[in-house]
């Protein structure tokens, strides 16, 4: 309080796996932090929603400014943006909130954070992270999304140990799947094999693996089997009963659910006749996801605040082909664009059970249905890494590879060019 | 220096109403503005209708203004302000009242602030305060302003050293003002050992640190000194007063505010120093905002507040009369009256007219009010220097 420095660095205390749940006790409801924003901070969440930190900067006078305003309160310019900037700062106050007015601080304290006066110019009010030191400490400040989906900023250690991860007040914000229960929608693809053996070595408790139809043989089942806390369930997203038989059986013990069900097949709309494959591609890509969300989301949504490892996130593994048509694949385009939407709305509807909704977009993974494409091509366990940066990060939007790194830049720089350029 | 604004001549002030305040009020702002009113006409000798200035400060009035307010209590005025500035509504509204007054656009102008507080109103309040707030501090976990107050208290200790016993001097010191003034919502005493034995609510903010939020209404008016001494009124002049917003934004966490902007220019127009005013009355939201208006107003310099606490008393007889009534942290905060309850608290004791304990031979004040924390700081503080009409402690 008189500014000493506590002799010893402050630790994380270390997660410890959640005792089994007494069937007595209450479940906690999901409670989330307050959510209304200004149109103007929703910029601020929307690059929060990738995981990188940037500031309004008025382009008349290069006053960087926070919070955010509709004028630049040096020169009143109205022309304003949001860049990048850098995270560093330095922690100049700090206090741990004992008590507090709203009821999801009140369940969550003590709650620290702080003043940090930001090397870019401004100072703003940041969580703090249990490592960072008492004030004055360098810290770095980075954005995240709160469980209302809404941005709050953070500071983070210079330096963090192994065990930042498991920092209380970071866990709110990030989907880690330390101890959690996943279920892998469809193992018998590349992708889903590579999630599965991510989540095991992210030190997920129990993997659940879909698989659709056991009886048909199935190659890689041992090679499933062999990674520690698989268990291989049966699961066919196209089959109501299937879906809901599976969340009777686990849904009030899916923390994370990670849908990679993907129907790939070349051809667009006029390249194929009839539309008996795009009806596949809907039925697996769209309506399974659907069918997923139906009867796993009202359950993960009453689990958002259950213990330690309490529901946490819905994963969805798209193309980037989402966001433009891309013919060469334009019916899977058409799936893809319409599962993205369907992600948009499970988004906003599992927010009040403070769910997270990841959308990683990726390009063409090597896997027999790209065979005849070049490279550059994302392996699936490049896709798996990803999913488990994005859970940690609790990133909403991430694109993997570089085709996707790229189609996303062009997408957001301008859509219509990027549909010509698909279509050329 | 050179004075560029023109003095409050012409101008008195008189009839201090304080409406004694409750924990929590099944009534509205409406109510209790009504019951301030009545009660300053009455102690005036007035009717309704001789007001034809009204300055009304609430938190609570939603969803009317002081518009509303003229027809929903059969008023009218014709000069009307809303003055929306939590604890520096006191001061602002006089300085605008007196200008009226001056300017002849109001004879008799009743200033008022008054508040309810519903069971769960603080928390609606807090989350709708303002955009920034909104956007940047509520979503922080921010029991609301106890928070933000904590951060510049911690970043106060540990550049100036002043300690939690310096803040409990100043706590201590007021329950014990508070302990004569009938209306205090806090009536027991408070030992420093309490003081600090107390619960943290946001370090190194401790639960007596902080103000009760209750419901209540405060007031007094502005006339001509002809007009209160035709009605027999004691009457205060305005020395001096000055009012300063969003002072320093760029200093990255407060530590001071915009009092050490005008200071020189409200003791030159008063024409006395700090040292001649026998009451002190300043906004006391958090004790380290008192003490940076010791500072900023020019009891002592930057960084010497503790030190001042340590050399003085603050009690009622003591060297330094301070926040006579208890103050906000003691006689409780309700809404925008606690913009009010020093500048009222500051008229009865120059008019020698206390509820409680009364400070011998004072004849003049400085009162001083700060409000409205927008983000991570308070945006609006302003100071009036005021001098009783004439020796009422014969």
């Amino acid at each position: 309080m008189t500014g000493a420095k506590p002799p010893t660095k402050p630790a994380t205390e270390r997660l410890t796996e959640p005792p089994k749940k007494d069937p007595r006790r209450k479940t906690q409801q999901a409670l989330v932090p307050p959510q209304g924003r200004s149109r103007a901070a929703l910029a601020m969440s929307a690059s929060a929603a990738r995981s990188v930190l940037t500031l309004q900067i008025c382009n008349d006078c290069g006053r960087v400014q926070y919070p955010a305003r509709d004028a630049c309160a040096s020169c009143l310019s109205v022309d304003l943006d949001w860049r990048p900037v850098s995270p560093d700062g330095r922690l100049i106050a700090e206090t741990t909130v004992r008590t507090s007015t709203e009821p999801y601080f009140r369940e969550r304290t003590p709650w620290r954070v702080g003043t940090v006066s930001l090397d870019a110019g401004p100072t703003v009010l940041a969580y703090l992270h249990g490592e960072v030191e008492a004030a004055p400490a360098a810290v770095r400040v980075l954005p995240y999304l709160d469980r209302s989906g809404n941005a709050v900023l953070m500071a983070l250690p210079v330096e963090g140990s192994p065990a930042m991860s498991e920092d209380r007040q970071l866990r709110e914000l990030t989907a880690d799947p330390k101890y959690r229960r996943v279920l892998v929608t469809d193992g018998r693809n590349p992708v889903g094999r590579a999630v599965a053996q991510a989540l095991s070595d992210a030190g997920a408790s129990i993997v659940f693996v879909g698989i659709a139809e056991a009886w048909k043989g199935f190659a890689e089942r041992d090679e499933l089997l062999a990674i520690p806390k698989v268990e291989i369930m049966d699961l066919d997203v196209t089959d109501t009963t299937s879906v809901e038989a599976l969340a009777g059986e686990i849904g009030g013990k899916t923390d994370i659910l990670i849908n990679t069900a993907d129907h790939v097949r070349a051809g667009g709309v006029m390249s194929r006749h009839g539309v008996t494959t795009a009806r596949d591609e809907l039925e697996i890509n769209v309506l399974g996801l659907m069918r997923l969300a139906q009867a796993f989301g009202p359950t993960m949504s009453f689990r958002g605040a259950d213990q330690d490892n309490s529901a946490t996130a819905f994963v969805n593994i798209l193309s980037c082909y989402a966001l433009a048509n891309w013919p060469t694949y334009g019916g899977h385009s058409i799936s893809q664009a319409a599962a993205l939407s369907a992600v948009q709305c499970l988004r906003a509807e599992l927010r009040s059970g403070g769910i997270r909704v990841i959308s990683l977009f990726t390009g063409p993974v090597e896997e027999p249905w790209y065979q005849t494409l070049p490279p550059p091509k994302v392996a699936p366990a490049a896709v798996a890494k990803a999913v488990v940066e994005a859970l940690r990060q609790g990133t909403e939007d991430v694109a993997v590879g570089d085709i996707a790194k790229d189609v996303l830049a062009r997408f957001a720089e301008n859509p219509k060019v990027l549909e010509r350029e698909l279509g050329q | 220096m050179t004075i560029r604004r023109t003095g409050y001549d012409g101008v008195t002030l008189a009839v201090p109403v304080s409406v004694p305040y409750v924990r929590y009020s099944t009534e509205t702002a409406h109510w209790w503005i009504a019951r301030a009113l009545r009660r300053l006409t009455e102690d005036a000798g007035i009717k309704p209708g001789d007001i034809d200035g009204l300055c009304v400060s609430s938190f609570t009035l939603a969803p009317d203004t002081a518009v509303g307010l003229t027809q929903h209590l059969g008023l009218s005025p014709r000069w009307l302000d809303h003055i929306p500035m939590g604890g520096a509504s006191g001061v602002v509204g006089l300085r605008r009242a007196a200008r009226a007054v001056q300017a002849g656009d109001a004879d008799i102008v009743a200033c008022v602030a008054g508040d309810t507080n519903h069971v769960d109103s603080f928390r609606k309040m807090l989350s709708s305060f303002s955009r920034f707030a909104q956007d940047a501090s509520y979503p922080y976990g921010f029991g609301g302003p106890n928070t933000s107050f904590a951060l510049l208290t911690a970043r106060y200790m540990q550049l100036y050293g002043a300690t939690r016993e310096d803040f409990g001097k100043l706590c201590v010191a007021q329950r014990e003002n508070a302990l004569s003034y009938p209306h205090a919502i806090m009536k027991k005493p408070l030992s420093l050992e309490q003081y600090l034995a107390a619960r943290a609510i946001s370090d190194p903010v401790h639960l007596f640190d902080c103000v009760m939020p209750c419901a209540g209404a405060e007031a007094f008016l502005v006339t001509r000194p002809e007009i209160a001494a035709d009605l027999g009124l004691r009457g205060a002049r305005v020395l001096g007063a000055i009012e300063r917003h969003n002072a320093f934004p760029d200093d990255p966490i407060q530590l001071r505010g915009g009092w050490a902007v005008d200071r020189d220019e409200l003791w030159a127009m008063a024409g006395i120093t700090a040292e001649a005013v026998d009451v002190v009355e300043t906004y006391d939201d958090y004790p380290v905002i008192v003490m940076m208006q010791f500072e900023d107003l020019g009891l002592c310099d930057k960084g010497e507040a503790p030190a001042f606490v340590r050399a003085n008393d603050f009690t009622v007889t003591g060297s330094v009369a301070h926040n006579t009534c208890g103050g906000q942290l003691s006689a409780g905060q309700a809404g925008a009256a606690g913009g009010y309850i020093g500048l009222v608290e500051a008229l009865r004791q120059i008019t020698h007219r206390a509820l409680g304990a009364q400070v011998p031979k004072a004849r003049r004040a400085l009162v001083s009010g700060f409000g409205m924390i927008n983000y991570d700081r308070g945006l609006c503080s302003g100071a009036a220097v005021l001098e009783a009409e004439e020796d009422y402690s014969a």
